[in-house]
């Protein structure tokens, strides 16, 4: 009655439709046997390894896979409980005695996809397996994707640390790629001395190649007030000392352009008065050729390529004057950047136009306000630089390179930072390797062990000393070598201001953006805030930006043309000429021509003040 | 000096009387009063409205990032944080989950006692006693198995049963253990429909009211309840209808009238901002009521609202709908005053608020004996002129106003 199938339905031999690839391709019986006999017989390697076959018996299908674009990942065959990867294997495959294509050859791993992953029961390690398992992992590790693996000692984090310490990695400046000195590409940053981290996961050794950030001393303490709200206090010495330097490299790129009628762009030092010409000053770095020479200093507005182009529109007018039919459009350095001229390439387009690359390269010390991470989520803005005479330093002498502000870690529950610092730690002095990779590494109490036989401390305190007053202090202070990036944020790239600049063509309203010298923008909640403290005048003030007079008809309101040479106002409506000055926003005016282009008329009753 | 109010000015005084102080420290006392009283109040022209508003925002924006919900708790799973907060504001019609905290009368605290009113009120439907339908396709009728059980608890003896259905156009019969129901007229496209209005018809209860929960809070009885029908309620006996309240705001307005409506809008966000552990000035929450309620009728903040009642055009065109705004403006001939602030800083003109709001008028000419030329001020003096202005153009400075009027 309800349209539930009865008992009776359910246990009448099973039928199941047949996919592959998607197209239906037969009916079949004791689907289970079927799905048995396919895959017996790809673990003999009777038929290819890529094929992938699922049954979904509440819908009564089978589904065969054999295309490409399929995710898949191997896994362990577990049979009877017992995982096919013995450890006789495990020892032959150390050895180099078989390697990973026989074990698929073998059918010890097979690859699964999503739809053949749904008849898995996967175990996560050996020791789980249990007799209903028919697959186990490699390594429990494979429940993360490689930038999760980045981090060491992952599991000690809490799960969203690990997501923001996975996406901050791949912010990190170090080496982008090994060629990047023969590379042309928009921008990229490159660091001065990348270092391999001390303490890492054994997935992240594939990241060898490309490291990203520096191994650092670090004491876990309070600097002043210097470094609270997770603000970072460096030391300044070692900042003199190379730490953390990058290079920021940007290419400009020019084409000259062949245009109708045999007319083509010059480049050259672009000849007094041509339009837009920039003034003689503006093209002296130019060589004869018109192009920078490598090695010059540019800045701002710099010219790289002195460029002249044919005017698109002809107007009578310049005829008639005589103006050289020519504007000028040379290749400058971006608002806001600067540097030292890198490389100069010469080349040409695939049309066969002459095309000029000029990479630019700036050497980004650190600086207060740059960002600097860990691999475990925490960020930090640097907000001193401190001469290592100033800062902490132990009886041995070591003096840290970073002062970390404890109150960063109760809340974020980041354990595993402190025990990358203390393995840190125990790995400079030792020398031995410890491995961090999630789940499987060096346990605390063996690190601890290791700190002791040093004769150190086993929980990472030492005793500091104040380098202002060479005062003893009052606590232990954790100390440790940790693994800190730099990252792709930086104050040179963003620090903006303006007091006058460009204006938009159709609201007269100061534009956007640090590229174009925008303006900062005073907004709606802003407004609130002073039109909250009663502030009338203030307000006024600060939207001023665009303001104009316009002359409004004393008869009729509407607004009046304004002749410059007669000094004279007629209204274009009711042909009075007596105007009244209103002082108005641009934006305003604008807006009044808008609702007549609706078809609303609007009057402006003026009266004397 | 402003004076005190009555009450704070009876309190200090009933203080004095107490303690038994003398006339001299009683004078004192008022004194300081009186100037903590000054100093708390608003200066002139002071915008409190963007205060309130702000100060009501800001704990509304932490609102969207974590609203708490209690699950497992016995009672009601009412609507809370942010899309109560905006219910309310909104003014809709209808909450999304209607309830009713009845309180009882002193006699009526017994447990049998509230439990019986708890079963008057709850609404009954037909489904609750029906266990299965069938639909007859051929004859056009409904079978519908009864639950005898529930029917018996209920009052409804096996020979009334046929009863229950309350619908018009209909014929029941009890066939053995059945109920057999036949519209009058239906054909084989409705009497799927009439199935469900068969399953939905009422019973007994108060209709809307699904849920009743019986809870104690301290040593009193009440009822809280999924569904809200106040008008009902109140006419059951033993129902206290002083302290019977609804989260249903417009049901308050109908049944208790506006200034009821006011109060539960404050209550009811007060309650709803409390809850969240977030706290407002209960003054901030009494001006948006105010707001809502000022003409005898709850409006909503926002398009349909205040804010698209708003005098101005040239706001209302700022804010939402601005095409028709403008056209309607324009058709209706209308005038803006441009008292406001928005209008003003739209014209970049100093705004009528605070500082703004005052001018100093001095009559120059008629000081130095002449006549004070410029036409008479009908109209409100829209801002004052700027030096620069005067020197430049050499015309006499002038203010904007602006009316929109109707010309195609
Ligand atoms: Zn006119």
């Amino acid at each position: 009655m309800n349209g539930k199938r009865t008992r009776k339905e359910v246990q009448k031999p099973r039928e199941a439709s047949v996919y592959l690839n998607g197209k239906l391709v037969a009916r079949i019986k004791e689907p289970e046997k079927f799905v048995e006999a396919i895959r017996k017989k790809r673990r003999n390697n009777l038929i290819s390894h890529e094929v992938n076959i699922a049954y979904f018996p509440e819908f009564e299908d089978v589904v065969i896979n054999t295309v490409h674009g399929r995710a898949r990942r191997p896994l362990v065959i577990v049979e009877n409980g017992k995982s096919k990867f013995t450890q006789e294997l495990k020892d032959k495959l150390a050895s180099g005695k078989i390697n990973w294509n026989y074990l698929i050859q073998q059918g010890i791993v097979e690859y699964l996809d999503a739809e053949e992953e749904e008849n898995a029961y996967i175990a996560l390690r050996e020791e789980d397996i249990t007799k209903d398992h028919t697959h186990v992992e490699l390594d429990p590790v494979v429940i993360l994707g490689i930038s999760a693996s980045l981090i060491p000692y992952m599991e000690y984090n809490r799960g969203d640390r690990i997501n923001y310490g996975a996406k901050m990695v791949g912010q990190a400046i170090g080496i982008p790629m090994k060629n990047f000195l023969a590379r042309t590409d928009t921008k990229y940053n490159a660091m001065v001395y990348p270092q391999l981290p001390l303490i890492q996961a054994d997935i992240s050794t594939i990241m060898d190649e490309y490291p990203g950030g520096q191994n650092i001393v670090i004491a876990v303490m309070c600097y002043d007030g210097y470094n609270m709200n997770d603000a970072i206090v460096l030391n300044k010495s070692s900042v003199d000392r190379g730490l953390f330097r990058s290079y920021y490299f940007r290419t400009y790129e020019t084409v000259k352009k062949k245009y109708w009628g045999g007319q083509e762009d010059e480049i050259a030092i672009p000849e007094p008065g041509i339009r837009g010409h920039r003034g003689e000053d503006a093209y002296r770095e130019l060589a004869e050729d018109g192009i920078i020479n490598p090695e010059t200093p540019v800045s701002s507005d710099s010219v790289l390529v002195g460029k002249t182009s044919p005017l698109r529109f002809l107007s009578g007018e310049d005829f008639a004057t005589g103006i050289e039919n020519k504007r000028e459009t040379s290749m400058t350095v971006r608002y806001g950047e600067s540097g030292i001229v890198d490389e100069v390439f010469i080349t040409e387009t695939t049309d066969a136009y002459q095309l000029l690359k000029i990479r630019i390269r700036d050497q980004r010390i650190p600086e207060i306000g740059d960002k600097l991470a860990s691999r475990h989520g925490q960020k930090g803005i640097i907000s001193l630089l401190v001469p290592q005479e100033d800062m902490p330093f132990t009886s041995d002498g070591v003096i840290p390179d970073l002062i970390f502000n404890p109150h960063a870690i109760p809340s974020r529950m980041t354990v595993g930072q402190l025990l990358e610092l203390l393995a840190g730690k125990a790995r400079a002095l030792s020398g031995k390797d410890i491995d961090a990779s999630a789940f499987n590494h060096m346990k605390e109490p063996e690190i601890r062990k290791l700190m002791k036989s040093l004769g150190f401390r086993d929980d990472g305190k030492q005793t500091l000393y104040d380098g202002r007053t060479g005062k003893k202090y009052e606590v232990m202070i954790f100390t440790g070598l940790s693994y800190y990036m730099k990252l792709d944020h930086m104050v040179a790239d963003k620090i903006h201001a303006r007091s006058r600049g460009p204006v938009t063509l159709l609201t007269r309203q100061p534009t956007e953006g640090r590229a174009k010298r925008g303006g900062l923008r005073l907004g709606e909640m802003e407004q609130q805030c002073l039109v909250g403290h009663g502030a009338a005048l203030v307000l006024k003030e600060r939207f001023d930006s665009d303001k104009t007079m316009i002359p409004i008809c004393k008869k009729c309101g509407m607004m009046a043309i304004h002749d410059v040479v007669k000094n004279k106002s007629t209204c274009a409506h009711c042909k009075s000429t007596e105007v009244a000055w209103v002082e108005t926003a641009y934006a305003f005016k604008l807006t009044l021509d808008e609702m007549m282009s609706m078809g609303v008329m609007t009057n402006l009753e003026v009266e004397e003040v | 000096m402003t004076g005190l109010p009555p009450k704070i000015v009876r309190e200090i005084e009933e203080y004095a009387e107490r303690k038994k102080l003398s006339e001299q420290k009683r004078q004192k006392i008022m004194e300081t009063a009186r100037e903590l009283y000054s100093k708390s109040l608003y200066d002139a022209e002071e915008p409190v409205g963007v205060v309130a508003a702000q100060s009501l925002s800001e704990p509304a924006t932490q609102m969207t990032m974590r609203t708490y919900h209690f699950a497992g708790t016995a009672g009601i799973q009412v609507t809370l944080g942010l899309p109560r907060l905006l219910e309310i504001f909104d003014a809709r019609k209808e909450p999304k989950t209607p309830t009713m905290t009845i309180r009882l009368e002193k006699d009526y605290q017994d447990i049998e006692k509230v439990r019986k009113i708890a079963e008057q009120i709850r609404e009954v439907k037909a489904k609750d006693a029906i266990l299965s339908t069938v639909v007859d396709l051929t004859d056009l009728f409904i079978r519908c198995r009864l639950n005898f059980e529930k029917l018996e608890e209920l009052g409804i003896p096996r020979e009334k049963a046929h009863k229950i259905i309350k619908l018009r156009n209909v014929e029941t019969s009890l066939e053995g253990d059945e109920l057999v129901v036949k519209p009058k007229n239906a054909d084989l496209k409705t009497i799927h429909k009439f199935k469900y209005s068969v399953l939905e018809s009422h019973i007994k209860g108060i209709k809307g009211i699904s849920q009743v929960v019986v809870t104690k809070e301290g040593d009193e009885w009440i009822i809280t309840t999924l569904g809200s029908n106040l008008a009902k309620v109140f006419a059951i006996e033993g129902v206290d209808y002083t302290r019977t309240v609804s989260n249903n705001i417009f049901e308050i307005y109908d049944v208790l009238g506006v200034e009821a409506a006011r109060n539960a809008i404050m209550n009811q966000s007060k309650y709803t901002i409390e809850e969240q552990g977030l706290g407002i000035d209960i003054r901030y929450i009494m001006l948006l009521a105010d707001l809502m309620t000022v003409d005898g009728e709850i409006k909503a903040i926002g398009r349909y609202g205040i804010s698209g009642q708003k005098a101005s055009v040239l706001v209302r065109a700022s804010f939402e709908e601005t095409k028709k705004h403008l056209v309607g403006a324009s058709v209706r001939g209308e005038k803006d005053e441009l008292r406001g602030t928005i209008e003003n800083i739209m014209m970049n003109q100093v705004a009528p608020i605070g500082t703004g709001a005052f001018e100093l008028v001095g009559r120059i000419p008629e000081l130095a004996g002449q006549k004070a030329s410029g036409e008479k001020k009908t109209k409100k003096k829209a801002g004052t002129a700027s030096a620069a202005k005067k020197g430049k153009t050499k015309t006499k400075s002038e203010s904007g106003k602006k009316a929109g009027e109707n010309k195609k």
